[in-house]
């Protein structure tokens, strides 16, 4: 499982390697090159809020793994003023300062699951994540993985071989 | 043999320094002990899809990789030989079990022959056997994972081919391209098609793309938001989508949805898609003259 | 630089060559607005061939452009969207008709000669 990836955005240009980075970590965790473009997408929509809203935020890339499915879970920080209509936020993005982008609904749409955490003073956490469901064959070559890894393992420290 | 007497008058070596001695003595008796294979295998009635030629040839390539791999202690080759074997020996319907029981009966005939030859030294055959055994564990292992992780590549190529099947891409005219769509229409299918068809339009350079629904009895939601954006992300690319065949309970389904259908170019069958296709790239009117349809 | 700017006959094709950041789509949407009204130029062609990720700014950026030049008498048309950056794009639900597009150059030129106003990209 690869590490989490952390990306300071401070300014107009951090965009372009959070989205790179994340398109890149995506392309490990095995998701197909649309999924990629879509999580990379994702995080520039809420990389530009950060921006635009706060001027400063982190976002993080974190690989999961579960039973049936890998997952990236991105998640932007900031601690900026909170968002102030979050309903209208979601519906609608943000129509204020540099209101061209689509913010929040853009991301959401593109993600499978998002929360939004915003506390007025002390700041917003977006919470999105992609799903890539593991199927039969990949599920089994991991077990076996496993396996040979333990078989491999044992035999270095038997000495077989010259 | 000599080389007995010799490795008892040694100091106690390591299991390790006997593989060279192992090796020799399997080298040496490989014709004996390769026929005894062969015996065992047609005794235990392996290996039926293959002639006798084809058994003895394959045992003999096996045997050697076998020995080669406990001489290196690297499997690396034999993966390589069993995977290559593997894809020879699927498509004539060998299955694991066969492939793990002749590797096993190997196993068993060189550990017998090893028992026999050394019986007189018990200490030395015990430690000839903490040898071999681990040895010959490993080997047994890595063939047949290897030709089970064959038979996955293929079980894989399949399903990927399946999967292309069951959605053509027809290029009718140049230019134009039609996606006949029959079965369950899911979101993954529905996924998959999108890709299809942005991929159609990527490499047949297609301007108009029909897709045919007349073999989908139901669609969801879901399947209809793929529907409208794969229609939306075709136009971006500069095609444009007709959609054909949609059943008045797909119909209602979209107009429950709110799916915007002004924005979608529907028509009501194939045949009329495709004549609004011909038109939309001008093979109509001026062409009519040569158009040989009625 | 990140983009290229080049004139043919006429028309004026903006090659962009890598990510831009918003101040860079700014700034070119205003001077390609600039260059065709000082030169009085009928058509933008805007090449995106070379961006993995279009986001709604930048696709709302060259809709507002589109529908600016058209009000200087130009037409623009956007080309070489990739097929992933196109699903992205029709997730964002947002109405970019006004954006005509075409799969490449070539389509461009040939659409921009025959004039003719069909739904591989009508406004």
């Amino acid at each position: 499982m690869p590490d989490e990836v952390r990306v300071e955005i401070t300014r107009d240009e951090d965009m372009l390697p959070a989205r790179a980075q994340g398109r890149a970590l995506a392309l490990e965790l095995g998701f197909s090159r649309t999924d990629a473009t879509l999580i990379a997408t994702a995080i520039s929509e809420i990389a530009r809020n950060i921006i635009v809203h706060v001027g400063k935020g982190e976002i993080t890339m974190q690989p999961v793994q579960e039973e049936s499915r890998y997952g990236l879970v991105v998640t932007a920080t900031d601690s900026g003023p909170g968002i102030a209509d979050l309903d209208a936020a979601l519906e609608h993005g943000y129509a204020s300062r540099g209101g061209l982008g689509l913010g929040l609904p853009g991301a959401r749409r593109l993600m499978d699951d998002f929360d939004v955490q915003s506390e007025r003073g002390t700041g917003t956490t977006i919470t999105m994540t992609k799903w890539r469901v593991r199927d039969e064959l990949e599920l089994l070559r991991e077990r076996r993985r496993l396996l040979d890894e333990k078989h491999h393992g044992k035999h270095r420290s038997d000495g077989a071989g010259p | 043999m000599t080389a007995e007497t010799g490795t008892s008058e040694r100091p106690a070596a390591s299991d390790e320094s006997l593989l060279p001695e192992l090796v020799a003595y399997l080298r040496e008796n490989r014709t004996g002990l390769r026929e005894q294979w062969v015996e065992r295998i047609t005794a235990a009635g392996l290996l039926t899809a293959m002639t006798p030629d084809e058994i003895f040839s394959e045992v003999t390539a096996v045997y050697d990789n076998y020995v080669a791999a406990l001489e290196t202690g690297s499997v690396e080759t034999l993966q390589a030989y069993a995977r290559d074997l593997s894809e020879r020996i699927i498509p004539r319907g060998v299955d694991t079990d066969e492939v793990l029981g002749i590797v096993l009966l190997l196993r068993d005939i060189l550990a017998r022959s090893l028992f026999v030859h050394y019986q007189d030294n018990p200490e030395l055959l015990h430690r000839i056997l903490d040898a071999y055994e681990p040895a010959a564990n490993r080997i047994a292992v890595t063939v047949g994972v290897s030709f089970v992780e064959e038979r996955e590549r293929v079980i894989r190529e399949q399903q990927d081919a399946i999967r292309e099947l069951s959605t053509p891409v027809l290029q009718v005219r140049d230019r134009l391209v039609v996606l006949p769509i029959i079965g369950m229409l899911d979101s993954q299918r529905a996924r998959q098609l999108t890709e299809q068809l942005l991929g159609a339009i990527q490499a047949n350079r297609a301007r108009v793309v029909v897709l045919d629904i007349t073999g989908v009895a139901t669609i969801d939601r879901t399947v209809a938001n793929h529907l409208v954006q794969a229609v939306e992300a075709a136009r971006l690319m500069g095609a444009s989508a007709i959609i054909t065949g949609i059943s008045s309970k797909i119909a209602q389904t979209l107009v429950d949805l709110g799916v915007d259908l002004e924005q979608m170019r529907t028509v009501g069958d194939l045949q009329g898609g495709l004549e609004e296709a011909e038109r939309l790239l001008g093979y109509r009117g001026e062409a009519a003259a040569t158009d040989q349809r009625t | 630089m990140s983009v290229a700017i080049l004139r043919q006959g006429d028309a004026l094709i903006a090659a962009i060559q890598s990510d831009l950041t918003d101040a860079q789509v700014l700034a070119l949407r205003d001077d390609l607005s600039e260059r065709v009204g000082r030169h009085r130029l009928h058509a933008v062609i805007v090449d995106v061939s070379a961006l993995d990720v279009i986001d709604s700014f930048v696709a709302r950026s060259l809709r507002s452009m589109a529908i600016t030049t058209r009000l200087r008498g130009a037409e623009t048309l956007v080309v070489g969207i990739q097929p992933d950056v196109a699903i992205a794009m029709a997730h964002f639900d947002l109405n970019l008709k006004p954006l005509r597009t075409a799969k490449d150059l070539d389509e461009a030129l040939v659409l921009l000669g025959e004039r003719v106003e069909e739904d591989g990209g009508a406004g």
